[in-house]
């Protein structure tokens, strides 16, 4: 428990030691989606009706662009080998790093999310779910994304290869996540959509851990 | 003051053996059914020319790498039975130093202390670090220091780990004659201790009680 911690701390640390590469993925997320309302232009109805799609795309995107991050550096400078020999298990340091993360790139996803829906005309109802779906969402795509982070460790071209490789595997997420924003806004139950997404978190959270670590000490071999 | 930190803790005997390891590095056929043994208080230095697997050897030993054939053996057991209980004994540096370089010295050595879960007061870490000539830079960042300055943090933390085993690869690159002396006495004070140390090197090394492995 204490490594998850130090791992956590570690990480935040380093984030805030070199704040640019966390911001440009956060104001990634607040450009795009603030380019959508100036593009469509005052219709409010559209808006409204788009609003869930472009935000968790962007939501999506902006949290593939921290992924190369989470292990990347740690691979580069030898680091990643000095936490594999660590008495420590594996697992427990993946789950740190991904927790810290999540932190650094979902939570705050998650609180500019309401300042985001005022932009497309979205109601008080609306923006307590969007940020509901986000706040279980998020956690789903960090998990997910690092298994393509592990996977792409010491690949050329990386980036590219990991957003093919994680992208098709956020679409469930992106569908119940955004879903559920729609299906409140013409008065759906919602309850299925936000039980689904707990249960792929459950899902993720169950298994990616062990995938991830697995695939990490294949690529320091 | 430092000389109260000693690199191991305990006096348990310890040995460290390899079975007829065998490395394969893609099509070509490093070394074959190699056989060592090296007990506490011993030094193996393994030398060889470029490529000729120097490295890939230390690798298998610490484990990071499995062998194509054959097993090492820590304390009478394959170290892939008990990774945890053989990370806690080893301390492996090689050719990248694992520094993280927005962090400073000291949080350097804090930091790996924790994951290596190993106590390690301010005091101490600030001692360790000021036995190497780190006095006054152990609060800059590591990108600030030099090359054979990193390698001197990595020697305060040969100091505070209290490992049994080092694997050092590589440990005299990039410093002076006088840190080259006091990293030969680091490791002597190590096999005094009753550590081991396996370690490659170019330089002529001369320490006490050590065996040569040529490759």
């Amino acid at each position: 428990m204490n490594a998850l911690l130090t791992i956590i701390h570690r990480d935040l640390l380093l984030v805030m030691r070199r704040k640019s590469e966390v911001l440009t993925a956060l104001f990634f997320f607040i450009v795009v989606t603030s380019l959508f309302p100036l593009g469509v232009g005052a219709d409010a109805a559209l808006l409204r009706k788009i609003a869930p799609g472009v935000i968790w795309v962007a939501a999506l995107l902006s949290t593939l662009l921290g992924l190369q991050r989470m292990f990347a550096s740690d691979y580069a400078d030898g680091a990643l080998e000095q936490l594999a020999l660590a008495p420590q298990s594996m697992v427990l340091l993946v789950t740190g790093k991904i927790i810290a993360h999540w932190i650094v790139c979902g939570l705050p996803l998650v609180l500019l999310a309401p300042l985001i829906g005022i932009q497309f005309d979205l109601d008080a109802s609306s923006l307590y779910v969007l940020m509901g779906t986000l706040l279980l969402g998020t956690p789903v795509l960090s998990l997910l994304g690092s298994i393509g982070a592990a996977l792409t460790l010491g690949v050329r071209g990386s980036s590219v290869l990991m957003s093919l490789l994680i992208l098709p595997l956020y679409i469930p997420v992106l569908i119940f996540g955004a879903g559920a924003v729609y299906a409140n806004s013409v008065g759906l139950d919602i309850s299925g959509h936000f039980s689904l997404l707990g249960a792929l978190l459950i899902l993720a959270l169950a298994f990616v851990p062990w995938v991830s670590s697995a695939a990490v000490k294949i690529a320091i071999e | 003051m430092t000389n109260e930190i000693s690199p191991t803790s305990s006096r348990i005997p310890h040995v460290l053996e390899a079975w007829g390891l065998t490395c394969v590095r893609g099509e070509k056929q490093l070394f074959a059914g190699l056989n060592l043994r090296l007990s506490s208080g011993g030094c193996l230095h393994v030398r060889g020319e470029n490529g000729v697997g120097k490295t890939s050897l230390l690798r298998l030993l610490t484990g990071l790498a499995k062998p194509d054939a054959g097993q090492v053996m820590w304390g009478n057991q394959n170290i892939s039975k008990d990774p945890l209980g053989n990370h806690r004994d080893l301390l492996f540096l090689g050719h990248r130093d694992g520094l993280k370089e927005d962090l400073t010295a000291l949080e350097n050595l804090q930091m790996y202390a924790a994951l290596d879960a190993v106590s390690l007061t301010q005091e101490k870490a600030l001692a360790a670090l000021w036995r190497f000539g780190l006095r006054g830079r152990e609060h800059l960042p590591v990108n600030c220091l030099s090359a054979g300055q990193k390698r001197r943090v990595l020697m305060a933390r040969m100091l505070t780990r209290q490992a049994a085993l080092w694997i050092l690869d590589e440990p005299f690159n990039a410093l002076d004659v006088k840190a080259v002396h006091e990293l030969k006495n680091l490791i002597a004070e190590q096999l005094l201790h009753g550590g081991l140390v396996v370690m490659t090197s170019h330089q002529e090394v001369s320490i006490p009680n050590m065996q040569v492995l040529d490759l």
